[in-house]
């Protein structure tokens, strides 16, 4: 299914902490991260791709057009989306995430704004947050084509032609050789990735110092 | 659903990807060609028809048993928007740390090429290619002067960087704290505790039958042996590779051993495999490599001097020099967290189309190195057999204990699990040792980069590799490390120096691994 980046601001990251950022010694274990769609009209949403860093659970809430006056709600799509199974170890801490809309608790089909709230409980990791933040919405379908009427309305069915003495049923060669068509035709697509095997250039392996770079 | 589905058949289609271009690719084309004869294919179903002449000639079997290797070999594919280097090593400081430390060894290597004025590379005159041609079956009785060269560097080199490492995002205060590990290592990695062990290993417990438990001289084979080895020749007879895996896991019998390990590794001797060993034969004859002489050292330090491998210095030598020319251990640099190192061509400085990797297969060996291939000369006498298991092991796991990475069977988490399962427990000896300043990462750390080759008696080291294949894993190597610790422990909570500490475990030798892995994970009371 292809699929359509949709340009997005992502506004800054705002800590939720409780008590005085100045004055309390612990670091914030949830983050919000607002993203709006400034120039572009509700739309389905597709996917969400992000690289992961450190953060631990993941929620998203989603702001939907509504078609009457009613005012626009906030509702949870993602609940609590484990990243990373072990909140104190590595594990997932770096990986990419792919979120698509069958994972997602509510329909997705005009989304107005999107809002993740990151959550890290763990003490040991100095910040968190989610990085390249991508979102997707789904891309045009295939071009409809108009058949000529001959072609979608087949006409009424004519009298099969009588097979000929000897020679075989024509529909059975048709078959046939349509399989061994595809069957050349998957051949020749092939291509092999393999390594031809020379570590010199044309029999010269003088060589200067190792490189840096 | 859509997710899996679609995982599913990007797996394919890169195994497939894969599989064009190997021999095995070629045999089933022509035996599909050949085929066509037989008069059970019929044209309107030739599909079905050829997939069932392979089903039952057992090409299907090695088509499966190349498909198994390429799974248990290759990491998954990863998300669509994930660079080659995330493939490689997942975590950014991990690839910057291996990345500064493989400088400083090219450092050192570019250092020792001045100082010696001695070229990375020259192709050998007429006459000296013949000289080593003739002495081919014999470099052990060569004694060139190796007294300059030095090894690029020890295991213990890469402790002190492997103590080094840090993560950036990581809560590292100076002072203790509850964050700080009381061992060497200092990353959180995500390492497994005994019962998760005892999940992963469970072939080894107190109710299954092992080959170097129930197979000693008390028991009667009857119960135990006799049908181990009945299994073992039929999973041979079957030539299935997940199978032989399986059954692997429960040690082998000396006399099925290296048909195992080949079958395992999917390795199988075709004339092109021959021509192929003979094809880099040719390239270390045509062309002389500052690694060689690295390789000779190294090879006469170790092996030379060992009680059991000694015999196979010509063995050692004739593997290790072909796979310093072989460029199809660059492959495998597509999962190490390592890169190859790069040169150009001499007057060529810069230019792309004159870059070469050296040496050749991009690997370069540090002091010990020799002792991955010394073990393996027990099971195999044929050369190039030899070297393809080696290359095979190689890639799979021996590559792993010498470069930074965040792999669970990579060096760091299994000084990591070893570190762990001893200060959980056995916590009164690692406290003792630690105020001692005996860390005992110190001491085990060589045997892990070894894995335990030049430590352990060879039967008991075969047994130990016969797991790692059978588990696909290393991490028995980090089990058996504190098992050892486990077992003398009274002897160690009497000393006093990190001196006396590495005397009590100087000598493995006398040591039986699999009763030390089955008390260590299942019998002991935590």
């Amino acid at each position: 299914m292809s699929r359509v980046s949709v340009p997005c601001h992502v506004k800054g990251t705002v800590a939720l902490q409780v008590g005085d950022v100045r004055t309390s010694h612990g670091r914030p274990g949830v983050l919000v991260i607002d993203v709006t769609f400034p120039s572009v009209a509700p739309f389905e949403l597709q996917e969400i791709t992000f690289k992961n860093y450190y953060t631990a659970f993941l929620s998203i809430r989603v702001r939907q057009h509504t078609s009457m006056h009613t005012p626009a709600k906030w509702v949870t799509c993602l609940r609590d989306y484990c990243l990373m199974p072990d909140p104190h170890s590595e594990e997932g801490a770096q990986e990419y995430v792919s979120l698509f809309k069958h994972q997602m608790l509510c329909d997705m089909a005009r989304v107005l704004e999107l809002r993740l709230i990151l959550r890290q409980p763990s003490p040991l990791w100095l910040s968190f947050t989610v990085e390249e933040l991508q979102v997707y919405q789904q891309g045009p379908k295939s071009p409809s084509m108009t058949f000529p009427k001959w072609l979608s309305h087949p006409g009424p069915c004519e009298q099969p032609v009588p097979l000929l003495e000897g020679l075989p049923d024509p529909s059975r060669v048709s078959s046939e050789v349509q399989q061994m068509w595809a069957l050349t035709e998957m051949i020749r697509a092939s291509h092999t990735s393999a390594r031809i095997g020379r570590f010199d250039v044309d029999g010269c392996y003088d060589l200067n110092l190792l490189s840096y770079t | 659903m859509l997710q899996e589905e679609s995982d599913i058949s990007l797996i394919i289609a890169q195994i497939v990807q894969k599989l064009k271009g190997s021999n095995l690719y070629a045999q089933l084309e022509r035996q599909a060609w050949a085929s066509l004869q037989r008069p059970e294919i019929k044209l309107e179903s030739l599909k079905e028809d050829i997939k069932e002449f392979f089903k039952i000639s057992g090409w299907e079997k090695k088509l499966q048993n190349a498909v198994y290797s390429e799974l248990s070999v290759f990491p998954l594919p990863s998300h669509p928007a994930a660079p080659p280097e995330h493939l490689k090593e997942p975590l950014v400081y991990m690839r910057k740390a291996q990345g500064s430390w493989e400088k400083r060894i090219l450092k050192s290597l570019n250092s020792m090429c001045t100082e010696l004025s001695i070229p990375l590379a020259r192709k050998r005159p007429v006459g000296e290619q013949k000289e080593l041609l003739n002495k081919w079956n014999e470099m052990g009785t060569d004694e060139p002067d190796l007294s300059l060269f030095r090894p690029v560097y020890a295991p213990k080199d890469f402790l002190e960087v492997l103590i080094n490492l840090r993560n950036p995002n990581y809560e590292n205060g100076d002072s203790l704290s509850f964050r700080t590990h009381l061992g060497l290592i200092q990353v959180p990695l995500k390492v497994k505790d005994i019962p998760e062990l005892k999940e992963c290993f469970v072939e080894l417990g107190l109710n299954t039958g092992q080959l170097g438990i129930d197979d000693s001289t008390q028991v009667p084979p009857e119960l135990f042996e006799n049908e181990h080895v009945r299994i073992g020749q039929k999973v041979l007879a079957e030539q299935d590779s997940a199978a032989a895996q399986q059954y692997i896991r429960q040690g082998s019998p000396t006399a099925l051993r290296a048909e195992l390990w080949a079958l395992i590794l999917n390795i199988s001797s075709q004339p092109e495999d021959i021509l192929y060993y003979e094809q880099l034969k040719t390239n270390v004859i045509q062309h002389d490599l500052l690694v060689d002489s690295l390789i000779y050292k190294d090879v006469k330090l170790t092996a030379s001097n060992d009680d059991y491998y000694f015999v196979f210095e010509d063995y050692l030598y004739q593997v290790l020099l072909c796979f310093s020319r072989d460029t199809s251990v660059l492959n495998h640099f597509a999962y190490n967290s390592a890169s190859p190192p790069k040169s150009y061509i001499r007057g060529k400085l810069g230019l792309e189309e004159y870059a070469v990797f050296y040496p050749p297969n991009g690997v370069i060996p540090f002091h010990g190195f020799s002792m991955y291939v010394a073990p393996l000369c027990f099971l195999y006498h044929e050369p190039s057999k030899l070297y393809q298991i080696f290359r095979e092991m190689y890639v799979r796991f021996f590559f792993r204990l010498h470069s930074i990475s965040s792999h669970p069977s990579g060096i760091v988490s299994l000084c990591l699990l070893f570190e762990t399962l001893l200060q959980t427990y056995l916590p009164q000896l690692f406290y003792h040792l630690r105020e001692i300043g005996a860390q005992p990462l110190r001491i085990s750390f060589k045997w892990m980069v070894r894995a335990f080759s030049g430590y352990l008696a060879t039967d008991q080291l075969l047994l130990l590799w016969d797991r790692i294949l059978g588990y696909n894993s290393l991490e028995i190597l980090a089990v058996l490390a504190a098992a050892v610790f486990a077992f003398r422990a009274v002897n160690l909570m009497e000393v006093t120096s990190l001196a006396a500490a590495e005397a009590v475990l100087a000598d493995l030798s006398t040591l039986k691994v699999m009763p030390l892995l089955q008390i260590f994970l299942f019998a002991t009371v935590t």
